[in-house]
């Protein structure tokens, strides 16, 4: 891929940790400000898509091999279906926060954080296997 | 909003595929900042992170495994019967706004059903100062759920389809190569 270009492989390595840690942010502070898993996962995702074009999908691939990104795509629904689970099997509705801490509150706090990780979990690994399954055609370059 | 139709115009006008999804990013881009202006961040950060973003380069990367150039296909009276009901479909859609309240009228039905409860009870019962996200994963926790599987059914669908292609591919690639090989030696 692009080995030549050396100010953006600089620059890349400057603005990827960044990327990926603006995107922690975003996810565990959706709740006071704008922001939650959904965008989280998509910039979380394109911190390694960025890594992605600049260094190739192989490179990728050996700091996320992909059974690590289907792993964590499955994680992340069964995480916001489990919650709704534990849910029921502490005495609430399906997807009911309220029992799972003593106070109602704190259960919705709870509910809410677990929830969101598993949302941005499943959109970052949807947004990298997208990308390197579209990028990694043999056909491509 | 001027910007926005510009770049539709342009999008349909140019034939470099690679100028267009560069103009479908800009659009994106706007339409963030559209948002923004009314005061709906939460969304504004959706569309620049997904539209802007993400949709751009995957855009970028299926131009990799096809062509750059559009092909021109149809005659003449094809995009003029395409252009008309186009027009007609958009012609409806702008008639049905004409029913919709102004933005911020107080006695639009949106302000009365659920979201006064939201508003209102939301920092009781949530307890987050964000309602956006009290809603999103709590009130309406069985929708986030169903787009969540909406996500993952996108990745599975792209594996199912793309991927096992490739690996096949790199199994008939390996066993050329390891015939070679053995032929060689």
């Amino acid at each position: 891929m692009m080995h030549r270009k050396v100010v953006l492989r600089v620059v890349s390595k400057f603005l990827i940790p960044p990327i990926l840690l603006f995107a922690l942010y975003v996810q565990f502070h959706g709740d006071f400000g704008p922001g939650g898993g959904f965008q989280a996962g998509v910039i979380f995702g394109s911190g390694f898509i960025l890594y992605a074009i600049l260094f190739g999908v192989d490179t990728v691939k050996k700091v996320l091999p992909p059974w690590a990104t289907r792993l964590m795509l499955v994680a992340g629904v069964l995480t916001y279906g489990l919650t709704g689970v534990a849910g029921l099997i502490l005495g609430g509705n399906y997807l009911d926060y309220n029992v799972l801490a003593h106070d109602p509150v704190h259960g919705q706090h709870y509910g809410i954080l677990i929830v969101e990780l598993g949302v941005g979990t499943t959109v970052a690994a949807a947004m990298i296997t997208i990308f390197n399954v579209f990028a990694g055609q043999p056909g491509g370059d | 909003m001027l910007i926005m139709g510009l770049m539709a115009l342009a999008i349909a006008r140019i034939r470099d595929l690679f100028a267009v999804s560069m103009l479908s990013g800009i659009f994106s881009l706007t339409g963030a900042a559209a948002y923004v202006v009314l005061d709906a961040v939460d969304v504004a950060f959706t569309e620049a992170a997904v539209g802007a973003g993400i949709s751009t380069v995957l855009m970028l990367g299926t131009l990799a495994l096809t062509t750059r150039k559009e092909k021109l296909g149809g005659g003449r009276t094809k995009s003029t019967a395409a252009f008309l009901i186009v027009a007609a479909a958009g012609a409806v859609l702008i008639y049905g706004t004409f029913d919709m309240p102004r933005y911020g009228d107080r006695i639009a039905p949106i302000h009365h059903h659920v979201v006064p409860r939201y508003i209102e009870k939301s920092g009781e019962e949530v307890g987050l100062p964000n309602i956006v996200t009290s809603v999103l994963a709590s009130y309406r926790g069985y929708d986030t759920l169903g787009e969540t599987f909406v996500i993952f059914t996108a990745a599975t669908g792209v594996l199912a389809i793309l991927g096992r292609a490739r690996r096949r591919r790199e199994d008939e690639e390996a066993d050329e190569t390891g015939g070679g090989k053995e032929s060689a030696s």
